[in-house]
């Protein structure tokens, strides 16, 4: 067998593994959606490169041509397209409200202020109103 | 190589500018494997709408990524380990071109033997797209349509601070002559492409999700140009919001038609006497609805997010 035949599905393996490095590694939500982006184009690819036939053409029937390539994973890849960026709007619109409830895009900043919301909530529940100076504390590191 | 260095920037106006030069490779690549609609969408969609949503958002928050405290360490072991799984999984695919691979012995065959008989247009993709595999597009067109919902209730501004906020925020790029100059020139011919590509879906590569998509990038740069405000006066927010349902609206009722007139949901056949000129009409009313859903929406959601923006800078 002919390795090298495989190369395609290489590329995409290679394209989504950057994408998905970028959502796992960074913390800033932005910068998620763009890898998510690159993740979901190497899907694209997985599917468009499998549709090809050597010395096919584009599926417009004319009387010119016997080969095509399959129209399949064309139709199913362009509509996906554009469901895709209508949820990567979304997306984005989720994290302009979270900036404007938390003042970050950083999922770490993020977390911080949760945390301390729950240890004031804590606090509260159990009567150390007044005991500021340990949510405070808690706070400068 | 571009999409590593998206990895390494942490200016985010940098990544998303190069995700932009990035779609639009995709595009001229997905145009060398034969998928010329979808090279179409790509370069549209890719590089157009979602660049701009992107930077509409950067407007928003801030330009610069934080130095992330934790090292990649873990991630890149996780991400390498996944990738030798997957490398493996790849060993027993059928190899690149090859004509006799499983996915061209299913339904493929029949779509391309049989289609220019049973739908008469000679673009196979907007055959199967429209009716074929119609209900699958219906179902890609209600996630749109739900997708711009979710953004309408998200980035809500209330009537009166629009007013409010109009009077005194002035457009941004008001004094750039040479851009509003240019964009009135090209503008027409944005539209007028757009409605080519529309209508010429069923013989050339093209259809619904492009056209709309290259409509609402025309109005987009109008909006850009000359300010909310005007463009306001030309085509109303409400309207414009009315319109994403009426485009479902279209594409369910010509399946309801359908089924009024004997046939099965989305069968074209029964519309005209002659089932190819049925399924000619069917095509092309369905493809309109498309069309009309994606180019609202793409409209709606650049009109929230230039609001919000136009709200920030209103209550500084």
């Amino acid at each position: 067998m002919n390795i090298i035949g495989l190369y395609n599905y290489w590329i995409v393996v290679v394209l989504m593994l950057i994408g998905f490095f970028i959502v796992i590694a960074h913390e800033n939500l932005i910068k998620k959606l763009v890898g998510l982006s690159i993740f979901q184009t190497s899907v694209f690819f997985l599917y468009i490169s499998m549709g090809k036939v050597a010395g096919a053409t584009a599926p417009i029937l004319d009387e010119n041509y016997q080969l095509y390539s399959n129209p399949l994973p064309h139709v199913l890849i362009l509509t996906a397209i554009v469901v895709g960026i209508a949820t990567t709007a979304m997306g984005l619109a989720l994290v302009v409200r979270i900036y404007e409830a938390y003042g970050s895009i950083e999922e770490s900043d993020i977390q911080v202020q949760d945390n301390n919301d729950r240890l004031e909530d804590y606090l509260e529940a159990y009567g150390h109103k007044n005991d500021t100076h340990l949510f405070n504390q808690d706070k400068d590191e | 190589m571009t999409a590593i260095a998206i990895t390494r920037m942490s200016d985010l106006f940098a990544v998303v500018m190069l995700s932009g030069i990035y779609s639009l490779l995709s595009a001229s690549l997905f145009l060398d494997l034969d998928a010329v609609d979808v090279a179409f969408t790509e370069a549209s969609v890719g590089a157009g709408i979602s660049t701009l949503l992107f930077l509409a958002t950067l407007k928003l928050v801030p330009r610069y990524e934080k130095k992330s405290r934790y090292k990649p360490t873990l991630a890149l072991g996780v991400v390498i380990a996944t990738g030798a799984l997957l490398i493996y999984g790849t060993l027993d695919m059928p190899h690149f071109g090859e004509a006799d691979a499983p996915v061209h012995q299913h339904v493929a065959p029949r779509y391309l033997n049989d289609s220019m008989n049973e739908v008469g247009i000679p673009n196979v993709v907007t055959s199967i797209l429209a009716s074929y595999r119609g209900y699958d597009t219906l179902g890609e067109t209600l996630v749109i349509f739900t997708a711009g919902i979710g953004v309408l209730s998200l980035l809500m501004v209330s009537r009166r601070t629009k007013e409010k906020a109009l009077q005194k925020v002035p457009a941004d790029m008001q004094n750039q002559i040479i851009l509003r100059v240019v964009a009135k020139m090209m503008l027409p011919l944005i539209l007028i492409f757009a409605l080519y590509v529309q209508f010429h879906g069923d013989y050339g590569p093209g259809g619904g999700f492009q056209a709309g998509v290259i409509f609402a990038a025309g109005i987009i740069l109008y909006t850009m140009l000359f300010g909310l405000s005007l463009t306001q006066k030309v085509i109303k927010t409400e309207v414009v919001e009315r319109l994403t349902a009426f485009g479902v609206l279209l594409y369910a009722g010509v399946g309801i038609a359908c089924m009024l007139l004997g046939g099965n949901f989305l069968d074209y056949n029964v519309l005209r006497h002659d089932p190819v000129h049925g399924q000619h009409l069917g095509i092309l009313l369905v493809e309109l609805g498309v069309g009309i859903t994606v180019a609202a929406v793409m409209i709606t959601l650049f009109f929230k997010f230039t609001w919000r923006t136009v709200k920030h800078k209103y209550n500084q």
